[in-house]
């Protein structure tokens, strides 16, 4: 019973955040309604008993993600007002597509739900007697392996490519030359002269 | 009880308001970005309930690239949109011509 009430509750503050991430006016409140979204969609994973996902979320996406989206939006001087215009106007189409998909999902569940696959095996099966993220540590650094190398690969890519292409060389800014300055030799660095009586000095 | 069909219920709904938010914010990336997380989470509902319904931790195991692949293009859009308001001051994409494409 407590499990159904939680459902509930993490299930339409989950729906309720997400409409407010596409119908709120300031993008900074989208992020919070984004942030929230996304702890209510672990609880949901927690109570489905998967705990390591559930983890994840709040550590990758609110930790991560949600924070660089929150940067990005405050860094930027954007007028807001201006990208509002047109919602009005593409409410009508967004409205027909977004129909016609949930009709579509209905139906697949409906399907699913009447015979639908039937798995004969499956490839890694739930084990009673250890913990959630214990199995999937077990699976990620045996048979999936070459996919986590994988993804680690992904992450570094996607992380080079911002780098590369936010990276930006600074104009007259005036660098230190540690090289040059070993190079530097007295005599070319200082000049002794001799100054008649009454006659200035060109430096 | 719970089940798999309340999980795939709130993932459809939450898939088709990402896809809602595409069109209604089709000027504002930054909102576009979002509603494509938001997508990316529904897809993760789903993946992680018929990982528990049908008993199989591949579905988990699979959840767990998507975020990864979520978060790198999270990273690589944004850098994007930072370059583009670099050049040109605003981030209307509805107007992205410049390439003529």
């Amino acid at each position: 019973m407590i499990q159904l009430i939680a459902f509930y509750l993490f299930a339409t503050i989950t729906i309720a955040s997400a409409a407010m991430v596409i119908f709120a006016r300031n993008p900074v409140h989208s992020v919070m309604w984004l942030i929230l979204a996304f702890f209510n969609a672990a609880g949901l994973m927690l109570l489905a008993g998967a705990e390591f996902i559930a983890m994840l979320l709040v550590i990758v996406y609110v930790g991560a993600v949600a924070v660089l989206f929150l940067f990005v939006v405050m860094m930027l001087d954007i007028d807001f007002a201006e990208l509002r215009a047109g919602f009005v106007r593409y409410l009508p189409l967004g409205a027909l597509v977004a129909i016609i998909l949930a009709a579509e999902l209905v139906f697949a569940v409906g399907a699913w739900n009447a015979g639908g696959v039937d798995l004969a095996a499956r490839v890694a099966p739930v084990a009673e007697d250890a913990s959630n993220i214990q199995q999937i540590g077990e699976l990620l650094y045996t048979r999936y392996i070459f996919l986590f190398e994988a993804a680690g690969i992904v992450l570094l890519v996607a992380m080079i490519g911002a780098i590369a292409l936010t990276h930006r060389q600074r104009g007259g800014t005036r660098g230190q030359n540690i090289a040059a300055q070993n190079r530097r030799r007295p005599h070319e660095a200082t000049r002794l002269v001799d100054p008649g009586v009454g006659q200035g000095m060109e430096l | 009880m719970i089940s798999i069909g309340h999980y795939l219920a709130v993932s459809a709904v939450l898939f088709t308001l990402g896809v809602l938010g595409i069109f209604i914010n089709r000027k504002n990336i930054i909102v576009i970005l979002m509603a494509i997380e938001l997508i990316l989470l529904a897809v993760n509902i789903n993946l992680v309930a018929f990982s528990a319904a049908l008993g199989d931790l591949v579905g988990q195991v699979f959840a767990m690239f998507v975020l990864t692949v979520a978060a790198g293009e999270a990273a690589i859009g944004l850098a994007i949109l930072v370059i583009y308001f670099r050049g040109r001051g605003t981030i209307a994409v509805d107007d992205a011509n410049r390439m003529k494409g």
